[in-house]
């Protein structure tokens, strides 16, 4: 039951805008196969989703449609108060997308790429510095990327992601490559601490639940599990992959 | 969002994003801004790899060396000397139309762009900047290279009527380039797709280009003031226009899932 019942101009309600991601019946095709089968949930805002399922269960598919790069082909999509696909000019910028491509140019160097980033999200270069620091990769900013080790692209990567302080963070693996001091090193930027509504699609059962507060199990397209995440065992997870 | 307790480097900036010093509360970026942004990354990423110009000269000085055995001549004018000139011109540009979205393809720079607030246009307009650069250097390389292995009357004397025509075929192939590119580069067979869809649309820039330089390369005038035909000049004048427009139309879509 709803607490508060106030109406926006656009005749939104406050529990509507509160809610970060909200899906209703999304499906998306890749030509005849389903890649999104009729999914159906709500995010609020500041929480974290972590989406699990074997490999080709949708779980990128989905985070591109969220990051307005896909169209939903049928069902409803609203992501930080705008329907996709009309509106998603109007969260472009509000998203910091995380994938299992880096979305850096390998011939630039860490801090060219940043900078070329920073300037399409009209950003100083002071933010450019702190973010390098905040990755620890200050002292190989001037190296090409195509020269760093995958963990450290992937630093970058994070960097890159977080640059325009998003809304909405969604994270395709994003420890992937990361050893533990690197880890903690991010978590800030795309943890639980950023603060950011995360949507996370990950294969470690232990830390997905840990940081999280819905669940959301596909298998080929379709919603096989979602409930709280304090209601799911690391086997209910496991069962996702048999 | 600023959520009680962030430590990220936004949140040691400012508490209030939208207030925050460094940047503009997810406003969407001016397009000369971002039109400034691709085109330095482009260029860098140009001359770290010098994947299309030295590509695009070389191919074109080895084409006249090709046509001038070939040929069996030791030189050519005329209205032969415009056709060996601009469909070498015209191939060796392919190579850069080709490759002109291949990093952006390959390395997520599609996906860096798209998910930015801006004016997708500004792609367009850089990258047919871009396009137009690499056109010129080719032209400053292979003009004079046709003039030396090919052509038989002094380039000097047809150089400043050339101009207009290399200005206006830069231009139209630009434009069709960079939009035959963007519409290639995300099919499997970019490679032979580029070409088959961008040759058709150029061959009016060809014709118009070579009719309008013909008169240039003749040893004597023939029947004119040395100027380029303003005939040919206005209609290539009209297809670059024409097709200006139609890529600004159409480039969002083509972006587009």
């Amino acid at each position: 039951m709803r607490d508060i019942e106030v109406q926006t101009a656009n005749g939104r309600t406050v529990e509507d805008i509160v809610a970060a991601v909200e899906l209703d019946g999304l499906t998306r095709n890749y030509g005849e196969r389903a890649a999104l089968d009729d999914v159906t949930l709500k995010l609020d805002a500041a929480q974290t989703l972590v989406v699990f399922g074997p490999n080709g269960a949708g779980k990128t598919t989905l985070l591109r449609v969220l990051a307005t790069l896909l169209r939903p082909h049928a069902g409803k999509v609203t992501v930080l108060g705008a329907e996709f696909p009309d509106d998603a000019w109007q969260v472009r910028g509000r998203i910091g997308l995380l994938g299992h491509d880096p979305l850096l140019y390998r011939e630039l160097t860490a801090r060219e790429n940043l900078r070329y980033h920073a300037r399409l999200h009209d950003i100083d270069d002071e933010l450019v510095e702190r973010q390098l620091a905040a990755v620890s990769m200050t002292s190989r900013a001037e190296e090409p990327v195509r020269t760093l080790s995958r963990g450290m692209v992937q630093r970058v990567a994070v960097a890159r992601a977080t640059l325009h302080d998003p809304e909405l963070l969604l994270l395709d693996e994003p420890y992937a490559n990361l050893d533990p001091a690197a880890i903690e090193l991010v978590e800030p930027l795309i943890g639980p601490s950023s603060g950011c509504t995360r949507v996370l699609s990950s294969h470690d059962p232990g830390r997905g639940l840990a940081e999280s507060d819905l669940v959301l199990g596909l298998r080929a397209g379709r919603v096989a599990l979602l409930a709280d995440a304090t209601g799911v065992s690391t086997n209910a997870v496991a069962e996702l992959y048999r | 969002m600023s959520a009680p307790g962030k430590t990220s480097p936004h949140a040691a900036m400012s508490q209030d994003v939208h207030a925050r010093p460094g940047r503009s509360a997810h406003a969407p970026t001016g397009t000369a801004k971002v039109v400034r942004a691709l085109l330095r990354k482009e260029l860098l990423v140009e001359l770290r790899t010098l994947e299309s110009i030295p590509g695009m000269s070389l191919f074109a000085v080895t084409t006249f060396v090709v046509f001038h055995f070939a040929l069996n001549q030791d030189t050519v004018s005329g209205q032969e000397a415009a056709g060996i000139l601009w469909v070498t011109l015209l191939f060796a540009a392919m190579l850069g139309v080709n490759r002109l979205f291949v990093a952006d393809a390959d390395q997520g720079g599609f996906d860096g762009f798209l998910l930015a607030p801006v004016d997708r246009t500004a792609l367009l307009i850089a990258k047919a900047i871009a396009l137009l650069a690499y056109l010129l250097v080719l032209e400053l390389i292979a003009v004079p290279a046709f003039g030396l292995l090919l052509l038989g009357p002094p380039l000097g004397q047809a150089l400043p009527g050339l101009l207009a025509p290399l200005a206006l075929g830069d231009i139209g192939v630009a434009a069709i380039g960079t939009l035959v590119a963007a519409l290639a580069v995300r099919t499997r067979a970019r490679d032979l797709l580029g070409p088959l869809l961008a040759l058709p649309l150029l061959v009016p820039i060809v014709i118009g280009c070579a009719r309008a330089s013909a008169p240039l390369f003749y040893a004597t005038r023939v029947g004119g003031d040395g100027n380029p035909p303003l005939r040919w000049l206005g209609t290539l004048a009209l297809y670059d226009l024409v097709f200006g427009l139609i890529a600004y139309a159409v480039f969002d879509f083509l972006l587009e899932d």
